[in-house]
């Protein structure tokens, strides 16, 4: 009976079995990569919004105290989007004409709310309240990133789980003291460690139980 | 004389396992004339017909199941789990047979097991894709099933190791993984035999690259045989490891009933039971419609049957263990369990499985039903559907009724299936109710009869 198979059949199938392989490394890692990188994250990405709001000018400019608009931050689950009133208690007054905050004083007429696209957020199926974390002393810093230096809002992190985690089974070196929390500027000391375990007994933050499910995952 | 012209029959004259008068060359030419040269029988596009219209129907089910949630199999607290683990452990259990057959026949040189066993294998290998089906159908979220599994995610968890449900995981994608192999290395030669016999291009062609280039000689069969050996040699231990662990999916339950000493084995056995009852099922009507009596001969249906009459022995024996450990222990839900499991609302489903796994296989004990393939079929059938209310009555009676009576109800009470007669409320009521229960009567409905748990409240659902 003559040959199903040409001779280099044998070499095609060894190629084709190693390109399989390769290619499957291959798309793990191209897949890997995307989910990681701020296409998928977001992280760094600004979102063009109504009004284009700078937190460089208005936070590191003037020195505005993040509370002045995010009111609720210390109270509450949700740190607070100021309503148009607030906007108004200064360009009532001052840029009264700008042509950029002409949606703020529409807003300020019609008594429609500005809408804001939200630039940080989690999923539906995770409970965080913020009033806790700055309450325990975890600075605005270390979750929302530099956003004195923004002149556009982005996502200072990606807001994974992952991420999450590293502080929730260590808190210790993220935690500062309570005075600093809305302190923008403040760096960890050199024995942040030491420092961090006080914090942490100190705030009683009870670490073992940091990462049960139902502490997030209500 | 050929080798090929040897008398097979005649090589062990003690044994009839083929019909007499059969050369190797013969039976190559049945066998794989079935494959390739003979047009198919009719019954066989029926077959096929039946089996699309089964899937068409299984893929209804599962859409309305994703769309609607795992409500509509009526499980609920505290019956949670229900049709999709019931049906899990059923399949996983089936294809245990498969796996005895190829590895620890082998091992013990069997010979009768090659007649069936490339069939038993691809049973395995079917039965486990739908047992790993109902898992995740199971899941609430069946898209996120892959969270199971231990791999690096931006997560930065691993699944819980001391869960069973993980350990079913690997138990399961091992089983498969090796039945898988196993049935393809056994499959090598038949590949190549294919090969030599198609008649087309393509059909050589596919068949010759999962021969994988087989030509017969002594070196390729003393690589197969000691890859075989190999095989059977890890596929050994599964038949006994993959039943334990879901065994012990229930065993590491706090519920009454869940706790026998004896579940492991008692699982494995009634593993291999309905596996065995499953190849019966599948073996007789094959062996009819394409003539193959002269390979899977009588010997090999009454070979098969003693093997379901030892194994439903030792189910047998499970059922009456658990029901010595419930009165032996002195613990009260036990005993509970026990009596509320063949009194309570399910005592159809327990006494029907006294009745489908130890009554029926006793007529195995009779020569004239082991050779009787019309009768093997029926009590293969009963066994089945015996193994299936099996794991119906451990799951649903344990669960339903545990410590506390806040904490009992749910699912079928039996007496739903008809309007109960009469209680306190107004008679009109009585038969609203018993209409809208059989309206939602499913497998597991929500409403029980409380009264018949001995409870003393009032029966107002």
């Amino acid at each position: 009976m003559a040959q199903i198979f040409p001779k280099k059949a044998n070499d095609l199938v060894k190629v084709l079995a190693a390109a399989v392989v390769l290619g499957a490394c291959g798309l793990g890692t191209m897949a890997t990569g995307l989910w990681l990188s701020p296409f998928i994250t977001q992280q760094d990405v600004a979102k063009q919004q109504v009004v284009p709001f700078s937190h460089l000018h208005h936070v590191k400019g003037l020195g505005i105290d993040c509370r002045y608009c995010h009111t609720t931050v210390e109270t509450s689950s949700f740190a607070g989007i100021p309503p148009t009133e607030t906007c108004m208690s200064c360009h009532s007054q001052i840029w009264t004409n700008a042509k950029m905050l002409e949606p703020v004083r529409a807003s300020f007429k019609t008594q429609k709310p500005l809408e804001w696209l939200r630039v940080n957020d989690v999923p539906d199926f995770v409970y965080f309240n913020h009033s806790i974390h700055v309450n325990k002393g975890v600075g605005c810093v270390t979750c929302h990133g530099q956003v004195d230096e923004m002149a556009l809002t982005h996502k200072g992190q990606t807001l994974r789980m992952g991420w999450c985690l590293q502080c929730h089974r260590a808190p210790e070196q993220f935690l500062r003291p309570p005075s600093e929390v809305f302190n923008m500027q403040w760096q960890p000391p050199a024995d942040q460690s030491a420092k961090g375990l006080e914090l942490v007994k100190n705030n009683h933050v009870k670490v073992e139980q940091l990462t049960n499910c139902s502490v997030c995952h209500r | 004389m050929s080798p090929h012209d040897t008398n097979v029959a005649a090589l062990e004259p003690s044994i009839p396992l083929i019909a007499p008068g059969h050369t190797y060359t013969t039976i190559s030419d049945k066998v794989a004339g079935i494959v390739v040269t003979e047009p198919q029988p009719k019954s066989w596009k029926f077959g096929i017909l039946i089996g699309a219209i089964g899937v068409m129907i299984l893929n209804t089910a599962v859409i309305y199941l994703f769309y609607k949630g795992i409500g509509i199999w009526g499980v609920n607290i505290p019956v949670g789990w229900g049709w999709a683990i019931i049906n899990f452990v059923w399949w996983i259990g089936i294809g245990h047979a498969g796996t005895l057959i190829s590895a620890i026949l082998l091992l013990l040189n069997q010979q009768w097991r090659t007649s069936i066993n490339r069939f038993a294998e691809a049973m395995t290998i079917f039965a486990v894709m739908c047992a790993g089906m109902f898992p995740i159908l199971h899941l609430g979220r069946p898209w996120v099933f892959y969270f199971i599994l231990p791999y690096p995610g931006t997560l930065t968890m691993w699944p819980n190791f001391r869960s069973p449900l993980l350990w079913d995981v690997f138990a399961v994608s091992t089983y498969a993984t090796v039945s898988l192999l196993f049935w393809y290395v056994g499959l090598i030669p038949d590949f190549a035999t294919l090969r030599d016999k198609a008649r087309n291009k393509v059909g050589q062609w596919a068949y010759g690259f999962f021969a994988l280039g087989w030509r017969g000689s002594a070196r390729h069969w003393f690589r197969y045989e000691t890859a075989s050996l190999i095989l059977a040699g890890l596929a050994t231990p599964l038949v006994v490891s993959v039943h334990s662990i879901v065994s012990l999916d229930f065993s590491v339950g706090i519920i009454p009933g869940w706790h026998t000493t004896i579940f492991p084995p008692y699982f494995v056995a009634g593993a291999i039971y309905s596996g065995f009852a499953m190849v019966l099922t599948l073996t007789i009507p094959v062996r009819k419609i394409y003539a193959l009596e002269d390979f899977i001969t009588q010997r090999h249906l009454d070979v098969m049957a003693k093997v379901m009459l030892a194994t439903g022995l030792i189910v047998g024996y499970g059922y009456i263990m658990e029901a010595f450990y419930a009165w032996y222990s002195a613990n009260p839900y036990e005993k509970f369990m026990i009596y509320n499991r063949m009194t309570g609302p399910y005592w159809p489903a327990y006494w029907a499985l006294v009745l489908c796994n130890i009554v029926t296989p006793q007529f195995l004990w009779i020569h004239w039903v082991r050779n009787n393939p019309i009768v093997l079929f029926i009590i293969s059938i009963i066994v089945n559907i015996g193994m299936w209310l099996e794991r119906y009555v451990i799951v649903v009676t344990s669960l339903h009724a545990d410590f506390l009576p806040s904490s009992w109800g749910s699912s079928v009470s039996w007496r739903n299936l008809r309007p109960r007669k009469t209680s306190s409320w107004p008679r009109k009521k009585s038969m609203t109710r018993a209409t809208s229960r059989s309206m939602r009567l499913r497998l597991f409905p929500w409403t029980v009869s409380r009264k018949r748990l001995g409870s003393r409240r009032p029966d107002f659902l």
